[in-house]
């Protein structure tokens, strides 16, 4: 997020979109609500389900799946078509202002209807609320992230921020929302196959002389190979061992068959978890892992939060860290490796601009938000104040591609993936909680108009059919889902949904796209088709 | 700043502060039931209630401001015999089970009424008790107990912003309950708990936490589930976590957390846990040492190194691992396996 938690209730208009923040995101959801209930804050939803947030929006504009680029161009389009872009950030802060005016010219919103489904007159409605408001913020998740267009999604959501001069002061800001609690530190810390801590790049050489000059061993100068690589590289034989930590791809990467098949190729799989996932299952080699409440070290929120964890309760057995059987490992193989949370915080704030200032005696009285670039800073709760990163604010011409997948005959609706409120990721956590009770199974939300069409009622057993694999599981009747599309969520392993999902990648950043993808649903067993 | 009086002692106070938070913060206490310092004050309950000593006039503290030359009396006879008779009044209708009553250790119900001799025998019954409405799997919900305070509903309302809960029937009946009166399940709540976390009695409890002991020890940490990073306070019986609370003073997140912070912690201790380092044999798992297991792999590795060179080797390090541990993955990875191959599943 450029801002934080605790300025959303400064804003006047809050645009989420792709986010179904009071489930998935909800403390942070808190804020939205109270803004509009108590603040007099305008909400614009953005989504084309009808997710709970849209009881408070003072608009909900539901476009059809996977056309965020559309729409997104479109409201920028209207605030350049009326002039009622902020002129003095844009000069002052952004270059390319011209030639994104030029270039947006054909996506006027009454051309982007038909792609959509937006009603123009709505979505021009939306673009002034945003744009004429004195502070206005953008949330998103992963509904704008997950698609074959994810990153060109978050360009233009940048544009319309950029625009509106809606950054770097309280009340605004482009904010996208992580899923997992640390995946924000998992990439700082560059777990990145291209990255380094702190998104220094594996492709500098200067980077890699001050790494290697730290850790007293050159720094291999090729991008290494995202998940979604390494999967096909196992499937090819190319990869040959593979060390997961607390991770269950076979549920949570798309196309969970082929997955698992790649998986099942190669030499040495190693897994390290709570329990034994899924994933677990298949490897050659599975170590016991500590949870949360069994270790210490920090975690870094969606707001750039670096927080402190404490250890509460004994583990298990022999439980052991993910990190100390890292070093371990790593002495093993002739590289000596301490597992010391603090001292591993020290050698990070070595070696990470955004970080230099952290360590862990400071967070004992309370987080800080990086970029925290020396000690005693107090961090940084809004980004961007002064200017960007890399100068000016470029805009970018990004053009609307529908997505790969398309309704036909044989498949004619269209399905979308998501959490809910009471299950967590690949669920291995939550079923194993008081939470388990509150949904045990997963099911097909559909729109009552679909099923009347295919002559389903609430509670059959369907069978759901994509490309590339089908799943059975109960169907729920919802005016959640409008017509044409149905949701499922990726929590319940027997299910996994992923296995309908198209490995189609956002070729920018390898995210697969979870979100759209065709399928046929029909009573399992019986002769009906869709 | 106005300056008051508070049992003949001075005081400075800021001009828009009660009674009840100047005398707190001159470390006077002044018992309260409605109240809560994350919520408007609710002026329900009385028990509050202090007297001017100038007037007579007997104020609630909780939603009296203070005014300049105030002086005010926290602790007379009239006011002890006044809150007596007020816990009397609520025990008429309010079962005296404390002894099986999991709140009883936190109920400030049962502390005041220890503290003004309040047997609870003292009325006759006024009318029949409620009957406990078992909301759900997480919501333990009793009305007999509830005493009409009001911080549910204005919890949900205020800081969660879901207004689910509200106040229906009259006299006894006079309990809050979700809109129409619908099953939790099926209204606007979000079972984030909050209600029962500021509950002040045994009314609202969670229902995993209930029969596991008592607490020993709080531990504050952070949630182990999505990214807004909230500030939890374990609680913990031995080595076993109880339940959660954002209760630490310097919690961003104030007194709030989610369904899935405050019931999803179960997994921790869950039976299930694996607990020794496991190797798939023909015969199936077989257990390992420590030792033994990571030689096998560092074997398997060297092998696989020399024959393909680094990039035939790969790491998922994760979004759950701390960043000290993902650090030491990614180096790992790059210094002494030689290989970029490290990515997490970040797009999920
Ligand atoms: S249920 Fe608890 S919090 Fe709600 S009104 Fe009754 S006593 Fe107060
Ligand atoms: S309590 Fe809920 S909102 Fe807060 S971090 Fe945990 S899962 Fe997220
Ligand atoms: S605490 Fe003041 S009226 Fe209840």
């Amino acid at each position: 997020m450029t801002n934080s938690i605790a300025d959303i209730e400064k804003a006047d208009v809050i645009l989420v979109t792709g986010s179904n923040t009071t489930e998935n995101h909800p403390v942070l959801a808190q804020s939205i609500k109270r803004a509009v209930l108590h603040g007099g804050t305008q909400l614009i939803l953005v989504d084309p389900r009808k997710v709970p947030l849209a009881r408070y929006a003072s608009l909900h504009l539901r476009p059809k799946l996977g056309t965020d680029v559309a729409w997104l161009n479109a409201m920028a389009r209207v605030v350049l078509r009326e002039s009622l872009q902020d002129t003095k950030f844009v000069a002052k802060r952004t270059e390319g202002v011209d030639e994104l005016a030029a270039f947006l010219e054909r996506y006027e919103p009454e051309a982007m209807e038909r792609i959509t489904g937006i009603p123009a007159g709505v979505l021009t409605q939306a673009a002034r609320l945003y744009a004429r408001a004195n502070r206005a913020s953008i949330f998103y998740a992963m509904g704008i992230t997950q698609h074959q267009q994810g990153t060109d999604n978050v360009r233009a959501v940048a544009n319309l921020a950029m625009l509106c001069g809606h950054l770097g002061k309280p009340g605004t800001g482009v904010n996208p929302l992580r899923g997992q609690n640390n995946v924000q530190g998992a990439c700082d810390m560059g777990a990145l196959p291209a990255f380094l801590p702190g998104y220094q790049r594996v492709d500098s050489a200067e980077v890699r002389a001050k790494f290697s000059g730290a850790w007293g061993r050159d720094i291999s100068a090729a991008r290494g190979l995202t998940i979604g690589e390494m999967i096909e590289a196992a499937g090819a034989g190319k990869l040959r061992a593979l060390l997961v930590f607390g991770e269950n791809p076979v549920v949570t990467e798309p196309d969970s068959d082929g997955t698992a098949r790649a998986l099942d190729a190669l030499e040495m799989l190693v897994v390290q978890d709570l329990f034994l996932t899924e994933t677990a299952q298949m490897a050659h080699f599975v170590l016991p892992g500590r949870s949360f409440a069994e270790k210490d070290g920090t975690f870094t929120s969606t707001e750039r939060r670096v927080q402190k964890l404490r250890r509460a309760v004994e583990a298990p057995g022999e439980a052991w860290a993910d990190g100390e059987s890292v070093c371990r490992l790593s002495a093993l193989l002739g590289y000596p490796m301490i597992y010391e949370p603090a001292e591993a915080m020290r050698e990070i704030a070595e070696l990470t601009p955004s970080y230099a200032g952290i360590d862990h005696a400071r967070l004992e009285k309370g987080g800080i938000q990086w970029p925290c670039p020396q000690a005693g800073h107090p961090g940084t709760p809004i980004l961007h104040t002064d200017g960007f990163t890399r100068g000016k604010g470029a805009f970018a011409c990004v053009e609307y591609k529908p997505p790969a997948e398309k309704t036909g005959k044989r498949y004619p609706l269209l399905l979308t993936t998501g959490r809910t409120r009471y299950a967590y990721h690949a669920g291995s956590m939550t079923v194993r909680t008081a939470l388990a009770a509150m949904q045990r199974q997963g099911c097909l939300e559909m729109n009552p108009a679909d099923a009347e069409l295919l002559a389903l009622a609430d509670g059959d057993l369907v069978r759901v059919e994509s490309q590339r694999g089908a799943l059975t599981t109960r169907l729920c009747l919802s005016a959640r889902s409008p017509q044409g599309v149905v949701f499922m969520s990726f929590h319940f392993p027997e299910e996994r949904v992923n296995r309908l999902i198209s490995p189609a990648f956002d070729p920018q950043s390898g995210i697969p796209e979870y979100k759209v993808t065709a399928v046929k649903v029909a009573l399992a067993g019986g002769e009906a088709s869709a | 700043m106005v300056s008051l009086r508070v049992n003949g002692k001075s005081l400075s106070a800021k001009g828009a502060s009660t009674i009840l938070e100047s005398a707190r913060k001159a470390g006077i206490d002044i018992p309260t039931l409605c109240y809560h310092p994350a919520l408007p004050p609710g002026g329900a309950c009385r028990i509050c209630l202090v007297e001017e000593e100038s007037t007579g006039r007997l104020l609630t503290a909780c939603n009296t401001r203070v005014e300049g030359g105030m002086s005010i009396l926290t602790d007379t006879q009239r006011i002890s015999t006044a809150r007596q008779r007020m816990l009397e009044l609520i025990f008429a209708r309010h079962p005296v089970d404390c002894t099986i009553c999991e709140a009883a250790n936190t109920c400030r119900l049962r502390l005041y009424a220890a503290r003004y001799g309040v047997s609870g025998g003292e009325l006759p019954r006024r009318g029949e008790l409620l009957p406990i409405t078992d909301a759900n799997s997480l919501i333990h919900r009793d009305y007999s107990k509830c005493i009409g305070c009001g911080i549910c509903v204005r919890a949900c309302g205020e800081v969660q912003g879901a207004a689910a809960v509200e106040f229906i029937g009259s006299g006894p009946r006079y309990r809050p309950a979700a809109t129409f009166d619908h099953p939790l399940d099926a209204s606007e709540c979000e079972l984030c708990g909050l209600c029962v976390s500021l509950c002040p009695v045994g009314a609202l409890m969670e229902k995993p936490s209930i029969h596991h002991g008592l607490e020993t020890r709080r531990v504050d940490t952070v949630c182990p589930y999505c990214g807004c990073g909230c500030d939890l306070e374990l609680r913990v019986a031995g080595e076993r976590i109880i339940g959660a609370r954002a209760e630490a003073p310097a919690a961003w997140n104030g007194v709030s957390l989610c369904a899935k912070g405050r019931y999803g912690l179960g997994f921790v201790n869950h039976p299930d846990r694996l607990g020794k380092p496991l190797e798939r044999t023909a015969e199936g798992w077989q257990e390992r040492s420590w030792d033994w297991a990571l030689e096998a792999i560092a074997e398997r590795l060297r092998r696989i190194l020399d024959e393909s060179g680094p990039s035939a080797v790969g790491i998922l390090a994760s979004a759950k691992s701390t960043n000290e541990e993902n650090y030491l993955m990614q180096k790992f990875a790059r210094a002494a396996l030689g290989t970029n191959n490290v990515d997490h599943c970040a797009r999920l």
